[in-house]
């Protein structure tokens, strides 16, 4: 039973992992348009998601691509 | 020519926007981070990928413009300037280039931003409640298969460390409701769920620190996640509605070209407007402000305060309402009242009186609850009590109680409604209509009267040319020259009827208010109102509708006439067919009204309706204990549309009238107004199956709690398999059968002398 010991954190620390990433993608604004990512995949050039800055909320820009 | 195809009809429909002048633009570029400006843009008609790229590569190529984001769910643009002070013109020109409608998105437009960070955090507490639930499920899955002993503490110590902190993050949505509610002194669903949630977790520690068998730290924690599931999705619809509704563009100008004291032109905000300035509107601006025409004749859209598209004639002296649309010719006019005090402004206090009267009604989940929390409460009072009694022991009949609690917490019935609601949403908008919330729906269920606004509800409110002179191809050839040299809706119209290649014109001169003269292979030509092409035709008399002639031959003169929207014929007799009576409202005159009302087989139809008077019709019908569906669209109908029980408007409707409907249609077809019945009632029925499977659950569940027999294992099985159940039953609504596509009937047009 002493194996409870490792992996019981492991499986926390696992969780808080996926759920840091999900934070990050919420964040880094993947759910702003949903249905646009879904036509960007489509597109030749390679093509970033937007930084997420809400009214208020200081970001970042993206910088000009080609 | 009697088909009308939808494209053509709505080639020949002006713009919906005057054009938006430079200051306007300029005035949206906000600051952002790096000194860059942004502005933010918003593009209605964006529809796919191929947009979104190309309107991307056109703004990032124009000068000034460090970044450009479209967004296809919100049909909007995000350009990074360099700085704030860029003139942002060029990009609103190369979108109009590329054929989109641009205007400036104020920001004081959409939601207040407390409303669109509530998704996002609605989402992250979903995710903390994910993550909870399944870490503490796979510790009470190892109690229930047999853990013992200190494992079994140890793992109930570790599943409280996850919960305490998930539940307080997690719930929070709940509690802030649940309090808000509670300090009104009513009782809405939060409030058990708050209750059920809190009380799980405390009986669970206590229950820890005892060492006991029975901990509920799963039950709270998934029961948070199904019901924060279900308050996303109800959340997810109503902002995708209104994202799209507001997305639209919008008609009210922000402000006005103000002529000063030297005779020069500047821009001014509306709230600077005063009375007594004297402002310069172009041809094809909104009048902002109520006005008196010093100089310039011009023609006047007055549908947004009339409902009736026809352009009227105005010279110096008239009095203009805001919100008219000025057509042909510049005009300076002096201010009559300041902006509070304007046409507008009026409707818009009629608006919010009638907005008033309607938040009385209470959602069918606020209905229920308002039964089932004090039940709920009471019987674990009761439970509490009896046990109590019979045992003696306070700890065990605590236990009792709250388990009672915990089993009843409406997990099924707070996803009763909103599931069916957003699948129903779903399909809705695969038919074209967008809906404001769910309680929409619910009252669309419970109509018992329509009641119809005609033009640009039943008819397009757009002329169309029903009968064409027979000349010869060089009179029509000249005639379409001259009417494409108008923004007049009939020259329009006349413009889009006759298919010939136009030929040259020479001095064309717009007379606003009678028509276009020109010289068309070095003849006087003239197109227009019948008396005035008379005056320089051969034959002295006068035809109806407008005319032309070139000089000294006779006059040739055309029909216009309203069509009907498509559907209107199928969407009204089935109504009455159904037992719905429809009544018909206009402010136009009474010959076209009954022939309108003729032709569609409306018995009941009023005439030379003002606002006002609509509005009463309304609450007269309320008063008399009617539920009345009202559509229409046009400023006029605003109020009318919010005093209804439930509304639609169709997409082309004015700003106001769309904000003010609950339904928005965004297809040309009336049989949207079925459809969204039809959805509505099938949605009804489920909802009442659900609360009828909710309650199934409580009938078999409560009994066991009270008898004490519910253990963790029980309470997490029969949550689990109500939900499901619940969210099963709702998905049947994507099912039934689809809503038929759009193949009505095309009518030919109605004549109606215009």
């Amino acid at each position: 039973m002493t194996i409870l010991t490792l992996l019981i954190p492991v499986t926390l620390v696992m969780g808080a992992v996926g759920l840091g990433a999900f934070f990050w993608s919420l964040h880094s604004g993947q759910y702003e348009d949903l249905s646009g990512d879904a036509e960007r995949i489509l597109f030749d050039e390679d093509d970033k998601p937007l930084a997420a800055y809400p009214p208020g909320h200081s970001g970042t820009t993206k910088e000009k691509t080609p | 020519m009697r088909v009308i195809s939808e494209k053509h009809d709505r080639k020949v429909r002006p713009a919906p926007s005057g054009p938006v002048t430079r200051a306007e633009r300029s005035a949206s570029v906000r600051p952002a981070a790096n000194g860059h400006g942004v502005c933010l843009i918003s593009v209605p008609n964006i529809s796919c990928g191929a947009c979104v790229a190309r309107i991307e590569r056109a703004l990032i190529d124009c000068p000034g413009v460090v970044a450009a984001r479209a967004n296809l769910t919100l049909r909007q643009v995000r350009v990074t300037l360099t700085d704030a002070n860029t003139d942002p013109s060029p990009g609103y020109e190369a979108l109009a280039a590329l054929g989109y409608t641009a205007r400036p998105l104020d920001p004081s437009d959409t939601e207040p931003a407390s409303a669109q960070q509530d998704g996002p955090d609605l989402l992250r507490c979903i995710a903390v409640a994910g993550f909870g639930a399944m870490n503490v499920m796979l510790l009470s899955v190892a109690v229930w298969s047999g853990a013992e002993a200190t494992t079994r503490d140890t793992f109930h110590l570790i599943s409280a460390l996850i919960a305490v902190p998930v539940v307080a993050y997690a719930g929070q949505p709940f509690f802030r409701s649940a309090l808000v509610v509670l300090r009104g002194g009513r009782l809405n669903m939060d409030v058990p769920i708050a209750l059920a949630v809190l009380l799980a977790l405390a009986l669970s520690l206590s229950e820890l620190l005892q060492g006991g068998d029975h901990v509920f730290f799963d039950a709270a924690v998934t029961l948070l996640f199904f019901l924060l599931t279900g308050r996303y999705l109800d959340q997810l619809m109503r902002d995708r509605a209104r994202s799209a509704v507001t997305g639209l563009a919008r008609l009210s100008p922000k402000g006005a070209m103000a002529r000063g004291p030297d005779g020069s032109l500047e821009w001014i905000a509306l709230h600077a407007v005063a009375k007594g300035m004297i402002l310069h509107i172009d041809a094809g601006e909104r009048v902002p402000v109520d006005v008196r025409i010093l100089h310039g004749d011009t023609d006047l859209d007055r549908s947004l305060v009339t409902g009736e598209a026809m352009p009227v004639a105005a010279s110096p002296g008239t009095e203009l309402e805001a919100g008219t649309l000025n057509l042909t010719g510049g005009i300076e006019v002096e201010v009559l009242r300041p902006v509070a005090e304007s046409f507008l402004a009026e409707m818009m206090r009629m608006l919010s009186a009638a907005e008033t009267s309607r938040s009385t009604y209470v959602r069918i989940a606020d209905r229920a609850a308002r039964l089932y929390a004090p039940v709920v409460h009471l019987l674990a009072v009761a439970t509490f009590a009896g046990w109590l009694l019979v045992t003696g022991d306070w700890q065990v009949s605590a236990f009792v109680a709250i388990s009672v609690l915990i089993i009843t917490c409406p997990c099924a019935l707070g996803l009763a409604v909103p599931v069916a609601q957003v699948v129903a949403a779903g399909r809705l908008m695969r038919s074209g209509i967008l809906m404001k919330d769910g309680s929409a729906l619910e009252r669309l269920a419970q109509i018992d009267r329509a009641v119809f606004d005609k033009t640009g509800t039943l008819t397009t409110g757009t002329p169309m040319v029903t009968s064409c002179f027979e000349g010869e191809a060089e009179q029509r050839e000249a005639s379409k020259a001259l009417a494409m040299q108008s923004r007049h809706p009939a020259a329009q119209a006349i413009a889009a009827h006759l298919p010939e290649v136009a030929c040259e014109v020479a001095d064309a001169v717009e007379v606003p208010g009678f028509g276009v003269e020109g010289r068309v292979h070095g003849r006087r030509a003239r197109l227009g109102r019948a008396r005035w092409v008379a005056e320089i035709a051969a034959d002295p008399q006068a035809a109806t509708g407008p005319a032309f002639a070139f000089e000294g031959a006779p006059a040739l003169s055309f029909d216009l006439s309203e069509t009907l929207r498509p559907g209107a014929v199928d969407t009204i007799s089935d109504m009455q067919s159904s037992g719905i009576p429809v009544t018909m409202l206009s402010g136009d005159d009474a010959a076209r009204v009954a022939q309108v009302a003729e032709t569609l087989g409306i018995a009941e139809a009023h005439h030379g309706m003002t606002p006002a008077r609509k509005v009463g019709v309304l609450e007269d019908l309320r008063d008399r204990g009617h539920r009345a569906l009202m559509v229409g669209d046009g400023l006029n109908d605003t109020a009318a549309l919010a005093a209804a029980h439930v509304s639609m408007a169709p997409s082309t409707a004015a700003d106001a009238g769309r904000t003010a409907a609950d339904f928005v249609f965004l297809r040309d077809g009336l049989d949207a107004v079925a459809t969204a019945q039809d959805v509505a009632r099938a949605t009804a029925r489920v909802v009442r199956q659900n609360f009828g499977l909710a309650i199934a659950y409580n009938c078999i569940a409560i009994p066991l709690a009270v008898a004490g027999l519910v253990t963790p294992l029980i309470a997490a099985l029969a949550m689990s398999a109500s939900s499901i159940l619940v969210i099963g039953n709702s998905l049947r609504l994507n099912g039934k059968r689809a809503a038929a596509p759009l193949q009505s009937v095309e009518r030919g047009p109605v004549a109606i002398p215009a």
